[in-house]
């Protein structure tokens, strides 16, 4: 069972330059990821809007794989700002997690 | 096993707020590229590397290590770095880089500096006083630290009365430019790269090359700061026949570097793909123009393909043998 937490999206938007609800998830940015990760970006971004912690929490490894290239950004049709709300993860992540 | 991201995050901001860099290496290493060029101290304009070559030699020889304990048992002791960095500078020990890496990347900032006298350019330099950007932490989210540093940069720019920064590096270029002044009220210094500052110069070739070569863009540079057709048009004036791999321009593919730090092997594994990339244009020669690009491609093209720095085929071309040679590295 998936524990869904209301006040994760608050904390993780510090700043009105997070947009991933304007996420059409069309995937054009995982079939071009570098990476590959098939993850990135939408399916954390779902995880994040949904208030699902753990999930984005066990993907950690996932979000600092992100070359923050904007290949994916330059082919977003909703243009995304992917890169920075990937960094809005992390420095989530950085205070909660690593207590950075 | 991978390394452990947040000693490595902790151990790179420690550093950042204690010693005003990620890297923290010698004064005398980041000015020594400077010798003999006689560059004056300071002035409204000046060049600006944020260290980002100087530190290449460090990075490259600190990921050797990394690399080795990525998937050992020595990579889960890394905290232990990490306690005792906060006592004494653990970079130095961590990363003792090659004599021939360091000369190599001081001379790509010499002939940086020697195009720019070249095309009649007036700039000083803030040698000792000048400080590495903050790029690293930015790129990691660590947005408190990095804030708490471009303030300290700012505050330095502006005892020094600068006004104009031509930078070096795309990522220097891109956190001077366009990251600082959505963090800093008031930002007013005008930032260019060297490549823009050329290419508006319009600067003669003393010699002219008869040559093929393939263009890596820098992810930055490409899509953050719309500098796309300045070094095209810079080695064609050369004389060199400009190749374009499958991905360029604005489409440009990623080197891997940005992640080397803490997945040095993926990061290897994305330079391999764009080698690939390049090698399929048959040219025998790659041009980059950002460190990281440099150092990640280099290590994965195995001598397949020639990789530089694009100011070494531009000051062939550009700059006379005298300047070329300077003083000393």
């Amino acid at each position: 069972m998936l524990k869904v937490n209301p006040e994760f999206i608050e904390k993780v938007k510090v700043s009105e330059e997070f947009d991933a609800v304007a996420c059409l998830n069309c995937g054009v940015c995982s079939a071009i990821c570098p990476m590959e990760i098939q993850l990135l970006p939408r399916k954390i971004f779902r995880y994040a809007m949904l208030g699902l912690e753990e999930k984005v929490l066990d993907n950690t490894q996932n979000i600092y794989s992100c070359l923050l290239c904007k290949m994916c950004e330059a082919n977003c049709p909703a243009e995304v700002h992917i890169a920075e709300n990937v960094r809005f993860l992390r420095y989530y992540i950085n205070k909660n997690v690593f207590k950075l | 096993m991978p390394l452990p991201t947040g000693d490595i995050i902790g151990l790179m901001l420690d550093n950042l707020r204690m010693r005003k860099s990620v890297f923290p290496i010698s004064t005398g290493s980041t000015t020594k590229w400077a010798r003999g060029l006689d560059i004056p101290r300071g002035g409204e304009t000046v060049i600006y590397t944020g260290h980002m070559y100087q530190l290449l030699p460090y990075i490259n020889a600190s990921v050797k290590n990394l690399e080795r304990f990525e998937d050992s048992f020595f990579g889960k002791l890394i905290f232990l770095a990490r306690f005792f960095n906060k006592i004494f500078n653990v970079s130095t020990l961590m990363a003792i880089p090659y004599r021939s890496d360091v000369s190599e990347y001081n001379q790509i900032i010499r002939n940086i500096a020697m195009l720019l006298i070249q095309a009649q350019i007036e700039f000083g330099y803030l040698y000792e006083s000048e400080l590495y950007t903050g790029a690293l932490a930015y790129d990691m989210g660590a947005d408190d630290a990095f804030k708490e540093h471009a303030r300290k940069v700012y505050s330095m720019l502006k005892d020094n009365g600068v006004k104009n920064l031509i930078t070096v590096d795309p990522h220097t270029t891109n956190m001077l430019r366009s990251v600082y002044p959505t963090i800093i009220d008031g930002y007013d210094i005008q930032v260019k790269s060297y490549l823009e500052v050329l290419a508006e110069k319009d600067i003669e070739p003393v010699n002219k090359v008869d040559a093929d070569i393939v263009i890596h863009d820098s992810c930055v540079y490409a899509r953050c700061e719309d500098i796309v057709e300045e070094p095209r048009k810079l080695l064609k004036q050369a004389g060199y026949r400009v190749k374009e791999p499958k991905d360029s321009k604005i489409l440009t593919h990623c080197c891997g570097g940005p992640i080397e730090s803490i997945f040095p092997k993926t990061a290897n594994q994305i330079g391999e793909k764009r080698i690939e990339q390049l090698k399929d244009t048959k040219a025998q020669n790659a041009a980059m123009m950002c460190p990281i690009c440099l150092a990640t491609l280099k290590k994965a093209a195995r001598a397949e393909i020639g990789i530089s720095d694009i100011s070494t085929l531009l000051a062939k071309v550009y700059c006379n043998g005298q300047l070329r040679q300077g003083r000393s590295t």
